[in-house]
């Protein structure tokens, strides 16, 4: 990085959080720099500062949080110092930032060409002419499909990665010298993932700018990156060249990092039993929606005649896009949604037909683990009396049902000690394994679980998916695993079916559906894992 | 408790809590400090205050101590105030979680009544109730609350929606809980905290609209309520104006505090609207 002039150097940057944060600086003594036509990926997991990094070059922090000694030399020129009206100036015109959720950093009010537009007239003085020209030309630029119709849609209209390439337009409007990303691909899907990333490598190259790339997936790094900054806890715990740290890391943090991305190879596979516990069958369910007197109506086919089996104490992951219907499956098995058409079969009785009291006693048997570990536990409830308010309602007395809970907080790795705490005071890691105690209170034949770990951090995604797989083997549980990261339904399932558009494209042994996909669909999601190259080769190293 | 610590932290909702203490004070007070009929003839008509050391307040214009009045009517107004906030916020709580949490036909029955109701203006249906019903101290109080449940019921309404879809509901529902379960359980706890606040809003309006009523000689005329007082002086407003205005300070004085007291609720229930 000495030989080519760095765009933006940050020395000893501190960054100071208000009193009664959980720590007194987000940033100590941060050094890195970004040289022009390179790449440098921030990578950590939450609360590593990295979002704070981007927002500090942006000088756009939280009320409360100042920058505290360092300098930021961006082309000379201090930004630590800089005066906000000279701020102003640079951002958008030199220094562009792309964020996680093109949905909330669009106006919904106005047009797409409308807001690329703007950015032309408050930094240049250009014509309108010129601006609708060159809005059409960034537009295709990023590669939409028919620019002239995305300039004139709203935000709502187009899809994720739509709204994503609108928003790589208009940060590249006015040429940047540094563009910062902070996770612009989070909240996509795999596919539209490969194809922002190869989007951004490409228009970097192009035109030779500097990025800084946020990210906490190491895949995402090994795709992208020409160097890395590891940062734990505030902190640069490493940084270096891509290669050298994803296959020569120094810092044990790194290593541990790099050892929690989950290998693109289904272990080895495991004796299934011949008895199906768990035999769905034609399940469909449709939307309905808006339309007057039958006109105007959009149907919505959510999940079209899937027919699964489970064999008993087997793992069957359910893998899909966002709309591939996944996520209502899982709510048809355990009744929150009901199907169409099509019966679910579990201990010799239909979940389908039964009726709603029935229904109530019988769900013990099939139970589920929500995505959201914040949304999915009642703040007002202690976290002892969420896991016991299911034996509860299915008439154990309160005092066993609360002792029983104790012990399933040992079982699911929390200290007993801490079960009379509120949810608030424990993290996403200990909430998930409250909400996994939760149903397993109930001792299910069935557990079905809805993205279980996709809003954890990679290391506590490896814990949990490690002590399901413990409790699987000991339990003798039989679980629904529903995933939209394939390196995850690799780890954990026996089965795999892949769906889309609401129906089974493929399904099969986990290490078959891996190793030689046969469905094209399958075949993409494969290949556009991020660094699934690196995946592939770092799950032949022993972990 | 966090909520308590930051309730105190506010200087303003400190001050209306003060307020609302020396109200309820006054209250209790009443019966050891004016022991006699606060409605009885007292001394001449029409005592300026200060001008007798017996009545601190004056007199009114049939010879009544304003004082008394004035600490006995905070009994009255501080009963109206609250019997006709719970039967409002119970009646809207009801009616605004089943509507929220069914949906459906429920929520299209249920609102169209609750607009039924909206759509009156509320000072009007209350004086029909009372010109029906009679204006005894309990058909006032009731009628006060049956005109303000429409508004908590909307609020707990929005509320139910927004909160019934959280995946701890679904849990709740997949761990085999009943409907009434889920909502008195899960749902109302989250649910209650924007309408303990909206409470506040709803007693002082019952205080303002029994104070109405009374001014224009439709409260329950045999106990000293504020608003009667106000009335009585309404006929010598222009020379004797201490009659009316003295009662109107004591309305204006509870109101605030019980304003106040919401406010800082508001600010100590949701610490997070008022940070940022």
């Amino acid at each position: 990085m000495s030989e080519i002039a760095a765009i933006l150097s940050v020395e000893g940057l501190g960054v100071r959080l208000p009193a009664g944060a959980d720590r007194a600086y987000a940033l100590t003594d941060v050094s890195l720099s970004v040289a022009s036509n390179e790449i440098l990926c921030i990578v950590g997991e939450s609360g590593s500062g990295k979002s704070m990094m981007a927002n500090a070059v942006m000088r756009l922090l939280p009320n409360e949080v100042r920058i505290e000694g360092g300098r930021m030399l961006f082309e000379g020129c201090d930004l630590c110092a800089a005066p906000e009206a000279e701020m102003r100036r640079l951002r958008g015109a030199e220094i562009a930032m792309i964020f996680q959720e093109p949905m909330t950093a669009l106006n919904p009010l106005r047009t797409i060409g409308d807001q690329i537009a703007e950015v032309f007239s408050v930094h240049t003085d250009l014509s309108r002419a010129e601006i609708t020209g060159r809005v059409l030309a960034l537009l295709a630029d990023v590669r939409i499909p028919d620019p002239n119709g995305a300039a004139k849609a709203y935000p709502h209209e187009l899809s994720g990665g739509q709204r994503q390439r609108a928003m790589i337009a208009m940060a590249l409007a006015l040429d940047p010298k540094l563009l910062i990303a902070d996770e612009p691909t989070t909240a996509l899907d795999v596919t539209t993932q490969a194809q922002i990333l190869k989007l951004i490598r490409e228009l970097q190259g192009r035109r030779k700018a500097a990025v800084m790339f946020i990210t906490h997936d190491f895949g995402v790094v090994a795709e992208i990156a020409d160097r890395v900054v590891v940062m734990q806890q505030g902190r640069i715990v490493e940084q270096g060249p891509a290669a050298q740290v994803l296959d020569n890391p120094q810092h044990a943090y790194t290593r541990q990092l790099i050892a929690a991305v989950p290998p693109l190879t289904a272990p080895a596979p495991r004796r299934l039993s011949q008895e199906d516990i768990l035999t769905i069958s034609g399940i469909s369910k449709t939307y309905r929606s808006g339309g007057f007197l039958g006109r105007g109506v959009r149907i919505t086919r959510a999940v079209k005649d899937v027919s699964l089996k489970l064999p008993k104490g087997a793992t069957l992951g359910i893998v899909g896009e966002s709309g591939s219907g996944k996520s209502t499956l899982a709510r048809c098995l355990v009744r929150l949604i009901d199907p169409d058409a099509g019966s679910i079969m579990l201990l010799g009785r239909d979940f389908v037909t039964m009726p709603r009291a029935r229904l109530r006693e019988e769900t013990r048997h099939i139970q589920m683990v929500f995505q959201d570990p914040f949304a999915s536990l009642n703040p007002r409830h202690k976290a002892a009396e969420l896991v016991a308010q299911g034996p509860i309602v299915h008439g154990t007395p309160r005092a066993t049902a609360l002792a029983e809970a104790k012990e399933l907080f040992a079982l699911v790795g929390l200290d007993p000690s801490a079960a009379d705490r509120f949810p608030h005071e424990f993290s996403g890691g200990q909430r998930q394994r409250i909400g996994l105690a939760r149903a397993l209170a109930l001792k299910p034949a069935v557990l079905v679980a809805d993205e279980p770990v996709s809003a954890l951090d990679v290391s506590v995604q490896a814990q949990v998916l490690k002590l399901l797989a413990d409790l699987r083997t000991r339990l003798g549980l039989s679980i629904v695993f529903i995933t939209h990261d394939l390196r995850v339904a690799a780890q954990i399932c026996d089965l795999v079916a892949v769906m889309k558009d609401g129906a089974i494209v493929e399904h099969g042994l986990a290490g078959e559906v891996f190793a030689n996909p046969q469905h094209a669909y399958t075949q993409a999601l494969l290949a556009s894992v991020p660094g699934g190259a690196f995946a592939r080769q770092h799950a032949t190293e022993p972990a | 408790m966090d909520a308590i610590k930051r309730y105190f932290r506010s200087p303003a909702a400190v001050a209306g809590l003060i307020l609302l203490l020396v109200v309820i004070a006054m209250a209790i007070s009443a019966s050891f400090l004016y022991p006699r009929d606060p409605l009885a003839l007292a001394g001449r008509p029409l005592l300026w205050p200060f001008s007798n050391p017996h009545f601190p307040l004056g007199t009114d214009n049939s010879g009544r101590d304003i004082a008394a009045q004035i600490f006995h009517g905070a009994r009255i107004s501080l009963l109206i105030g609250g019997v006709a906030t719970a039967i409002a916020i119970l009646i809207g709580i009801v009616v605004g979680a089943f509507a929220g949490f069914y949906g459906g036909w429920v929520d299209n029955v249920l609102m169209r009544i609750t607009e039924a109701f909206q759509t009156l203006p509320n000072f009007l249906l209350l004086l029909v109730l009372v010109a029906v019903f009679g204006s005894t101290l309990t058909t006032v109080t009731i009628a006060v609350g049956v005109v303000s449940w429409p508004a908590p019921a909307r609020l707990t309404r929005a509320e139910f929606l927004s909160l019934r879809n959280r995946e701890f509901v679904q849990a709740g529902r997949t761990l085999g809980m009943k409907d009434l379960q889920l909502i008195l359980g899960e749902i109302l706890p989250n649910a209650l905290p924007p309408v303990i606040v909206y409470a506040s809003v709803v007693m002082a309006v019952a205080i303002l609209l029994e104070s109405a009523l009374a001014f224009l000689h439709l409260s329950d005329p045999n106990v000293a309520s504020w608003g009667n007082l106000i009335g009585l002086g309404r006929d010598v407003l222009r020379v004797q104006w201490y009659v009316s205005a003295i009662p109107g300070v004591a309305i204006l004085v509870t109101v605030l505090a019980v304003s106040l007291v919401g406010q800082g609720l508001n600010d100590a229930l949701n610490p997070r609207l008022k940070r940022r």
